[in-house]
């Protein structure tokens, strides 16, 4: 599916947020310290089209969090905007206006067992946005549509009167859904949905979504750290690393021939069976902080084809033979050609 | 045993609303049938309750009823003693009200007080703690540095005051009438704190929640979200402490009508009737006072000891 077929339900140019991470005035003043910013998400664009599964992939920290927050605008933006069907989301400021483009999108979270309010029956949590948005005329109108959307994720009616810790973690994940569903919505939001969930019921939850993606025409910006559950679920993927894209390309393509070095090496380390034993190449180094990012591309102390360059110039993204990429070493073709990585299977 | 526990069941339990309620009343009440401490603090506060409701029927005189005394009555001791008087179980005080029914209808009014003002400071406590806890910002400073500075003075001094500028404001000939709610409005004003800050500690846990931010995500309005789904969730432990407060507020009021400044001598509680009978304890009269003072003890005691088994059985680390 290429993105350039149909205007792009969201597209997402210069998206930056940064959180400021000061001590409190008081002590900044007797410590003689500066102010500190952390920037979570440091400009970066995409788009996703109509009927489309977007992932962001990354190592934790590396925002891909802050970027699904900032997408349902549970956080604002500090720079960049956020096209949602045309519509620009900074632009909407009163509750009514906000409302339309709220309907049409929702969320689903990674904690099951604290996207759902304890104290409420499924009944009242999946009806939620149905009274918010006042899309059923009466009760028994709700009802109808609890009951439909329940049985739509694979639960039956009768778990409507039930409260939520009488579920398990994969049925709380399909009660999330049900909610995320009820106000027919066209674009979710997941946020890590399988990762909190034992390996049996991913697969589970995944076709789920996969099915009612195909059924309702539904459009997913995918948050993972897993590449397996992203290559299953994806049409495309980007990577990112603190708070940058470095590539973006079709799920295939990203994983039949990877450009940038921390996709490689991002690739290098998903288990197989047919590696048992053999050496492997560690995952050197860690994610730099935040806070105090190195210069250039930000990836360079763990890069194999680091060079002056890369430690001075921050690298953009650039066509490549697969998709974009942002690596100095790339544009100059100063990497070797790597041998194809055999898809993740899931478990 | 098997059939107190069994009377038990009701108030502790209440009537059965909906099979998560059961299971964790049944929790709860496997608990307490365990705790002996509790079952019987539960019986003698239970007990307190229906003596102070069926006042009018149990009290064998109107101790209110200033028509009905006899001066010549005054000072008469116990009914086991030798210048006992069978009319009088527990003897009578200086106006020859007798000591049982006057007991009766001031325990009544201690209960009353001490149960609004626990209502009235955790209305106020829990109002101003969930907002500081999920507005944050200034407002969270403010109100919160506000409880600090007021949890630095001791709780009834603060009653103490709030009661005598309260009553200096009101015109005289409606000062005894107002008597009983100025005094609700000092003890709840003296302890929000400690319900703010239990309530914000609770809601800054509480706001973080995926439910919360899902609720944010469909634009509930905040007031809406701190109602329905922060309020219900942060009740449990403010409720534990409300338990513990009603035994202070109790106190409070018999220690500020102890003073004099708490309800009339007209309509005594008993800190007005411990008062009372401490001036004639030294000439002999000691019934007047020791009565009242057994009974505040026995009821802080019972009522403290049932929030103290509240909190053990509601802290799930403690399980």
């Amino acid at each position: 599916m290429s993105e350039l077929a149909t205007e792009p339900l969201l597209k997402v140019s210069g998206l930056a947020r940064y959180f400021d991470v000061s001590r409190p005035w008081l002590a900044r003043m007797i410590e003689r310290l500066p102010r500190q910013t952390l920037k979570a998400v440091d400009g970066i664009d995409f788009e996703i089209a109509k009927g489309e599964t977007f992932s962001l992939v990354g190592e934790s920290g590396c925002g891909k969090s802050t970027v699904a927050r900032l997408v349902v605008s549970l956080y604002a933006a500090t720079k960049g905007t956020i096209l949602f069907d045309g519509v620009d989301l900074s632009k909407l400021h009163t509750r009514t206006d906000i409302a339309p483009v709220r309907r049409r999108m929702q969320m689903i979270f990674q904690d099951p067992y604290a996207s759902l309010n304890p104290r409420w029956r499924v009944a009242d949590i999946v009806a939620e946005p149905l009274r918010a948005f006042g899309l059923e005329a009466d009760d028994a109108a709700r009802r109808k549509r609890v009951d439909e959307l329940l049985r739509q994720v694979g639960l039956s009616p009768a778990d409507a009167d039930k409260y939520p810790h009488e579920f398990s973690g994969g049925q709380r994940q399909r009660i999330s859904i049900a909610r995320a569903l009820s106000s027919n919505p066209e674009f979710l939001v997941c946020d890590e949905p399988t990762s909190a969930l034992d390996v049996s019921v991913q697969s589970q939850i995944l076709n789920l979504m996969k099915d009612l993606q195909k059924r309702l025409g539904l459009t997913y910006l995918f948050i993972s750290h897993n590449l397996a559950v992203v290559y299953h679920v994806s049409d495309r993927i980007g990577v990112m690393y603190l708070g940058r894209l470095c590539e973006v390309a079709d799920a295939h393509d990203l994983f039949a021939k990877p450009q940038h070095p921390y996709t490689r090496l991002l690739l290098d380390t998903i288990p197989d069976l047919e590696m048992t034993g053999r050496e492997r190449v560690p995952v050197a180094g860690e994610v730099p902080n935040p806070i105090n990012p190195p210069t250039g591309c930000a990836f360079h102390p763990r890069c194999p084809f680091a060079e002056d360059r890369c430690r001075q110039e921050a690298p953009v993204l650039r066509q490549t033979e697969s998709g974009l990429a942002a690596c100095h070493a790339v544009e100059e073709g100063r990497i070797p050609a790597t041998e194809a990585v055999t898809p993740p299977q899931l478990p | 045993m098997v059939s107190i526990t069994q009377s038990k069941d009701h108030p502790v339990n209440g009537a059965p609303r909906s099979r998560m309620a059961r299971i964790l009343d049944s929790d709860l009440f496997y608990s307490f049938r365990r705790s002996p401490v509790a079952v019987v603090s539960a019986v003698i506060t239970l007990a307190y309750f229906l003596t102070a409701g069926l006042a009018p029927w149990l009290a064998p005189y109107d101790p209110f009823n200033a028509a009905s005394l006899d001066l010549m009555d005054a000072f008469t001791a116990p009914a086991w003693t030798a210048e006992g008087d069978s009319r009088f179980l527990l003897g009578t005080d200086d106006q020859g009200r007798d000591i049982l029914s006057t007991l009766i209808y001031g325990g009544r009014i201690s209960l009353i007080v001490g149960f609004a003002a626990v209502a009235f400071s955790i209305i106020l406590g829990v109002g101003v703690g969930i907002l500081a806890g999920y507005v944050s910002g200034w407002v969270e400073t403010v109100i919160m540095r506000i409880a600090d500075v007021q949890l630095t003075i001791p709780a009834i001094l603060i009653a103490l005051m709030v009661d005598g500028v309260a009553r200096s404001a009101l015109p005289l000939e409606m000062r005894e009438d107002m008597a009983i709610y100025v005094l609700i409005f000092s003890i709840g004003i003296s302890d929000w704190p400690r319900y703010a800050r239990v309530t914000r500690g609770a809601t800054l846990v509480e706001r973080n929640k995926e439910y919360i931010q899902a609720a944010r995500i469909i634009g509930i309005h905040p007031v809406t979200i701190m109602l329905r789904h922060v309020l219900p969730n942060v009740m449990g432990p403010v409720l534990v402490l409300g338990t513990i407060g009603l035994a202070l507020a109790v106190i409070t009021e018999a220690t500020l009508s102890f003073l004099g400044v708490g309800v009339p001598p007209t309509t005594p509680s008993l800190g007005t009737l411990i008062r009372i009978g401490n001036n004639f304890l030294f000439s002999g009269e000691w019934w007047i006072t020791l009565f009242p003072a057994v009974a505040l003890v026995v009821l802080v005691l019972a009522v403290n000891l049932l929030g103290d088994w509240l909190r053990d059985a509601l802290n799930p680390k403690l399980r």
